[in-house]
């Protein structure tokens, strides 16, 4: 049962695949959207970002990440009904659930049929509708997506299970509350500057507006100075699953996101900036008490492996990275499962300002599935729009100032681990 | 009742539970535990269960407090205002398993020592529609 973490068979595409351009909805909560909303938005979007454009009817095919539009909707085989709102039928689509990991597993289908030489022209794209239900009920679908037959049981959720990761991390390491809180900050600070994000605010305003709205009320003023006093407040910042707090949590989002891929020899019929799939890896976990290590995801190191393998790059190489922050305690577990960070040297290059959009690893400079939203079967394709763009030098105000950036990666993960998605771009 | 008999399910693993008996599973091929009934071997991939029974002995490995709960546990009275605590147990005979965590003050969570010795309460565990297992500080 052992995975072999580093004797990793180096695999290749059948031949090159691009990405050629990207759309989002706005992520946020829309009472009036459904998920066939949402979607056609990100096409659009992507079709205005596209300089040539794209006929719907050069499109081959569609992978699409939904992971519970029936329970959160009551809309099943959504694949087909969001190909239908785009005009696409007869295409033929697939829709591919694997959780928060769905359209990191999308993206990895389709670019295996193109790679395969079936087809030259592939949308892969992800949706989630996930505002319809109160907070308990998507604590429950959320929870469905662990075991069901041994976890769930238990009284876990899915913030609970991170939450003992958090734990397990925190007593293996010298991992702190502060230093989760600080891993939020940043990333509120990056969502700060997305238009498209969910929060398009730093926590620091959240926290002055908190304060301008007690005094217009006359009600008692926070004594809050800092952003880490706001968060550290049990009423402003309350406990979901201990060592978790509100704002350690990826918050509950409406969006899709969408990407055109194709082969790599027609890409410049689309645009003079495509960005090449250089790696792609995927890999299946246990659950967390079954694990080897409590501190860890094995999938994510697994995926990582094949990943650089195909790219033929290492973590050193990498640039630009989302990572897959559902929980600040799994951003940090990220970092450390890609390689940027040794085990548990990740809440130090927290402390060192390392992930910030300043640091020498900027990682979820779109503001992270915290900040920008997680409508979860959409995030995977997410990271990899924010990913094309940095690497296009078209990030706008959150552009990073290096002007060499070549090499981008994204990390997917499903449930708590149960599948990990890694994907390497590269600057053509 | 035959021990032998029973298909290796969760359905016979939580029946167990509820006559009393923490049932789980070993591979006759390489001898792998788990405390769960399952029919295939992960280790080996041998397909050559058998049930065996668990101490109910273990420690805590990790823990988390829940206050955002789901629906089943908020019908029983749990919520913002009234965590409970859930984690890993590492079992005496080595395998690990998910469970409830009673008699620990889930509000205050930096009161419940890391690593803490518990054992199963089988009578809690069997309780009610939706049996799962309920550990405790083990006494003395």
């Amino acid at each position: 049962m052992a995975t072999s973490l580093t004797a990793v068979k180096r695999r290749q595409l059948g031949r090159p695949v691009s990405i050629v351009g990207a759309g989002m909805s706005h992520f946020g909560a829309f009472r009036d959207l459904t998920s066939r909303d949402l979607f056609a938005a990100a096409f659009q979007d992507l079709r205005t970002n596209l300089d040539p454009g794209i006929a719907v009817s050069d499109i081959e095919a569609g992978y699409i990440g939904n992971y519970s539009a029936d329970l959160f909707e009551g809309q099943g085989h959504t694949a087909p009904i969001l190909a239908d709102w785009l005009g696409m039928t007869p295409t033929p689509v697939t829709r591919i659930e694997n959780a928060c990991a769905s359209s990191g597993s999308a993206l990895r289908e389709g670019i295996m049929a193109i790679a395969s030489g079936v087809y030259d022209v592939v949308l892969v794209g992800g949706v989630e509708k996930m505002t319809n239900l109160p907070t308990e009920g998507v604590t429950d679908v959320l929870a469905s997506a662990a075991d069901g037959l041994y976890e769930v049981p238990a009284g876990l959720t899915f913030p609970g299970i991170y939450g003992a990761l958090a734990k397990a991390h925190m007593d293996q390491y010298e991992t702190s509350l502060t230093h989760l809180l600080k891993v939020g900050i940043k990333n509120h600070n990056n969502g700060a500057l997305n238009p498209k994000a969910q929060f398009n605010t730093t926590l620091r305003d959240m926290m002055q507006r908190r304060i301008a709205r007690a005094e217009q009320r006359g009600e008692p003023i926070p004594d809050w100075r800092e952003e880490m006093d706001f968060l550290n407040d049990d009423r402003a910042n309350p406990w979901i699953a201990w060592p978790l707090r509100l704002y350690d949590c990826a918050p509950i989002t409406d969006g899709a996101a969408c990407v055109l891929l194709t082969a790599a020899e027609i890409a410049p019929n689309f645009t003079d900036k495509p960005v090449q799939i250089a790696g792609t890896g995927q890999a299946s976990g246990r659950p967390l008490h079954d694990a080897e290590e409590l501190t860890s995801l094995a999938a994510a190191r697994a995926a990582a492996a094949q990943a650089y393998a195909m790219a033929g790059v290492g973590p050193a190489d990498i640039q630009v990275a989302e990572v897959h922050d559902c929980f600040t305690i799994a951003e940090i577990v990220a970092t450390e499962d890609l390689g940027f960070f040794a085990p548990g040297a990740g809440p130090r290059a927290v402390d060192e300002g390392r992930t910030a959009r300043s640091g020498d690893r900027p990682i979820n400079t779109s503001g992270g599935l915290k900040a920008k939203g997680h409508p979860v079967g959409a995030s995977g394709v997410a990271q990899v729009i924010e990913t094309f763009h940095q690497l296009r030098g078209a990030a706008g105000p959150r552009q990073l100032p290096n002007p060499d950036l070549e090499w981008g990666l994204t990390h997917n993960v499903g449930g708590t681990g149960g599948t990990c998605v890694v994907h390497i771009l590269r600057r053509e | 009742m035959a021990m032998e008999g029973r298909d290796f399910t969760a359905a016979a693993f939580y029946a167990y539970l509820q006559e009393g008996r923490f049932m789980g599973v070993r591979c006759r091929d390489c001898g792998w535990l788990a405390a769960a009934a399952r029919p295939l071997c992960p280790a080996c991939h041998g397909g050559a269960m058998e049930w065996h029974q668990f101490s109910g002995r273990g420690w805590l490995r990790t823990f988390t407090c829940i206050s955002v709960v789901p629906a089943a546990l908020a019908a029983q009275g749990y919520g913002r205002d009234n965590p409970y605590c859930s984690g890993i147990v590492e079992l005496a005979e080595g395998p690990r398993i998910s469970a409830r965590i009673r008699g620990v003050d889930a509000a205050n969570p930096q009161t419940i020592p890391p690593g803490m010795a518990v054992t199963l309460n089988l009578a809690a565990s069997a309780a009610g529609k939706r049996p799962g297992l309920v550990f405790e500080p083990a006494v003395g």
